[in-house]
């Protein structure tokens, strides 16, 4: 379970985010809508530890440790991971590299790479000269050697061509196991007990509500989490009615 | 006989002149009497110490042969291994082929001028040995030749001059590595290298440099590349040195000649390094790409490189990067030179540290800083050397990976 209690965050001596509540509990896939800069990035940067956002209230809990402070590497390995939105090339570290160095060892890369169409640049330097769609593929790639139990998305859509949407929000689906059954799990209602992945994800377009059907959805506006209730409702709302009159609800 | 008077009389003239680059070294302080060594048969090279062993494996050379075409090992002063395996394929010790072949003569001291420095003139007049190494025509190498300048008495200036000639069609891969013994601190190497890329060849010279931390360098190459020829380069220097200073030039000659120079350099405290790379680009069609990468830990390190088009449609690309990572200076000197119209020439340099995004981004896929950072450094060398073949390319991944190891 992911618990943030009262946060409170600063970038480069500006607050970004104030008076956040926020509880994932296992199996739980959340939304996070929100303007351009009302800090949902700032949001999952935080929860994955950049220094450079830095916590002056609140606090983050994780699987019952207290992570505010806490270093992005532990962070990882306590299971949280992220997809980004636009990861940095790294020169000479082939994509497969990377892929092992998630897995923290030996892993059937070519496997991996295939669900995912990408085994034509496991040989190509990490994120070097890839397409917008191509960024997206390398990071759940990453993040299913890495399987982590929380899972942060920042706009797993943006850049991605239609054919490749259904790849990504199937393949986001499966990682959040929203649609795979568990083996020997049974039926679906037997299935849900199982599920332990926590995810939160970001979205502009809402076309992953296509493929993973969430618990709950937020809306951040202007650095406070303004509103909480039905993703889809949500989404209806700021879509007919926009950002401004969406948040109006919680006022 | 003519010829031979006029060039001692330059080399004569030339001993008290400076380089143009790098520190000048008093070459009176140093020792250029013969020291002499015993030849060795293939099976005794295995049974050297095990430390000398060590440093042979870490400047590229297979031991065992099973994955050389030839091997030519010269220690100190003296030929102690030379042959050559493959058909074709000549490697003879330069002495030698001096007094037995007549075209030996249509090569040595073609492309390099002994009054170049007194350096080159040292080697002129006072020359130890070297290697020739010759692909006739059509012959195709399977796998590379190797070739060792072992240098093992303190304060020993050696001088060498190898000539490499890879004739019409033919495809050789040479890999060279260079070191001092486990005991050894002081010392001069001087070598000349004369290349001659012959019409439509491929030659492929990597060089691998491991030597002492007093050691003061100076390689003197040119390489003359004819029409549809390739000429690959390697240059792998990431062990302490005194002072190296070089500038090999290479002349594209022919039409649609193509040279590529690639260099790594990691400069350690108190090493200095004075490196580049010229390229002439002449003919039509001619291609050309430098790339660079250096690390500094505290040492000095000069990167130059200078592409000069001389003819339309050439393409020519100057690429060098440098990471400071624990103090030292990097100093990048790109030059690009078009001559007419038609030239398609650029370059990039960049020095500058590790991108702490990058470092977090690995850290949030599980990695410790330390861990992130020497992943980053790790990449950063990794260049993608084009056109070698695939054991070459594995000796040179495993030469920077056993360096990196021991940075």
């Amino acid at each position: 379970m992911l618990t943030i209690e009262d946060l409170r965050v600063e970038l480069a001596g500006k607050t970004v985010l104030q008076h956040i509540d926020l509880e994932i509990k296992p199996g739980e896939t959340h939304i996070l809508f929100g303007p351009n800069g009302s800090g949902k990035t700032s949001l999952l940067m935080t929860i994955m530890g950049y220094q450079q956002y830095r916590v002056t209230h609140g606090k983050i809990v994780f699987k019952g440790v207290d992570i505010t402070h806490a270093p992005i590497d532990e962070r990882a390995k306590l299971g949280i991971g992220m997809s980004y939105q636009r990861p940095p090339t790294i020169n000479g570290l082939k994509t497969r590299q990377m892929i092992e160095i998630c897995a923290g060892g030996k892993v059937d890369v070519e496997g991996l790479a295939k669900s995912l169409n990408f085994e034509s640049f496991l040989d190509r330097d990490v994120n070097a000269g890839f397409s917008g769609g191509e960024i997206k593929r390398s990071e759940l790639l990453q993040l299913k050697a890495q399987n982590p139990d929380l899972m942060l998305f920042d706009e797993p859509e943006s850049g991605v061509d239609i054919e490749n949407m259904a790849l990504i929000g199937k393949t986001i689906a499966a990682l959040l196991q929203k649609n795979v059954p568990v083996e020997g799990a049974g039926p679906m209602v037997e299935y849900k007990k199982h599920r332990n992945k926590m995810g939160l994800i970001i979205t502009h377009t809402g076309y992953i509500l296509e493929y993973v059907s969430p618990d709950k959805g937020q809306v951040l506006f202007n650095g406070v989490m303004a509103c909480t209730g039905n993703p889809n409702e949500i989404f209806k709302c700021i879509k007919d009615e926009g950002y401004e009159e969406c948040v109006k609800c919680a006022i | 006989m003519r010829d031979i008077d006029e060039m001692k009389e330059k080399a004569l003239k030339a001993v008290d002149k400076k380089a143009m680059f790098g520190e000048d070294i008093d070459l009176d302080e140093y020792d250029r009497a013969y020291v002499p060594h015993q030849y060795m048969a293939e099976e005794e090279i295995c049974t050297l110490p095990d430390d000398v062993q060590q440093r042979l494996v870490m400047s590229g050379l297979d031991l065992s042969e099973k994955e050389r075409g030839g091997t030519y090992f010269q220690k100190d002063t003296t030929v102690v291994h030379c042959h050559s395996m493959e058909q074709g394929i000549e490697v003879i010790p330069m002495k030698e082929a001096l007094e037995k072949y007549d075209w030996v003569k249509d090569y040595f001291w073609k492309l390099v001028s002994v009054d170049q420095d007194k350096y080159t003139a040292s080697a002129y007049l006072e020359l130890h040995d070297g290697y020739v190494i010759r692909a006739l025509p059509g012959s195709k190498s399977v796998y590379p030749i190797q070739a060792c300048l072992y240098l093992d008495k303190e304060g020993l200036q050696q001088n060498v001059h190898n000539l490499i000639i890879a004739e019409e069609g033919s495809e050789l891969h040479i890999i060279t590595g260079c070191a001092t013994a486990p005991h050894m601190k002081r010392g001069v190497h001087v070598g000349i290298s004369e290349f001659f890329v012959k019409k439509n060849a491929k030659l492929s010279f990597t060089m691998i440099h491991n030597w002492a931390e007093d050691m003061m360098v100076r390689p003197r190459s040119v390489g003359r590349v004819e029409e549809g020829a390739v000429f690959i380069n390697n240059y792998i220097c990431m062990k302490p040195v005194r002072s190296i200073q070089m500038y090999p030039t290479t002349y594209l000659d022919g039409d649609n000649a193509t040279a590529m120079f690639y260099s790594v350099i990691v400069g350690s405290p108190g090493s200095d390094f004075d490196v580049g790379g010229r390229i002439w680009l002449n003919k039509t069609g001619c291609r050309a790409e430098i790339i660079q990468r250096a690390i500094s830990n505290g040492g000095r390190i000069m990167n130059r490189g200078h592409l000069i088009g001389k003819a339309p449609d050439i393409k020519a690309h100057l690429e060098c990067r440098g990471l400071i990572l624990k103090g030292g200076i990097i100093d990048s000197i790109p030059q690009l030179e078009g001559h007419v119209e038609g030239v398609d020439m650029s370059h990039e340099a960049a020095v500058g540290k590790i991108a702490q995004e990058e470092i977090t981004y690995l850290m949030s896929r599980g990695l410790s800083a330390d861990e992130a950072t020497s992943t980053i450094v790790r990449g950063f060398l990794n260049i993608d050397i084009k056109g070698l073949p695939e054991q070459l390319r594995a000796e040179i991944d495993r030469a920077i990976e056993a360096s990196k190891e021991a940075m």
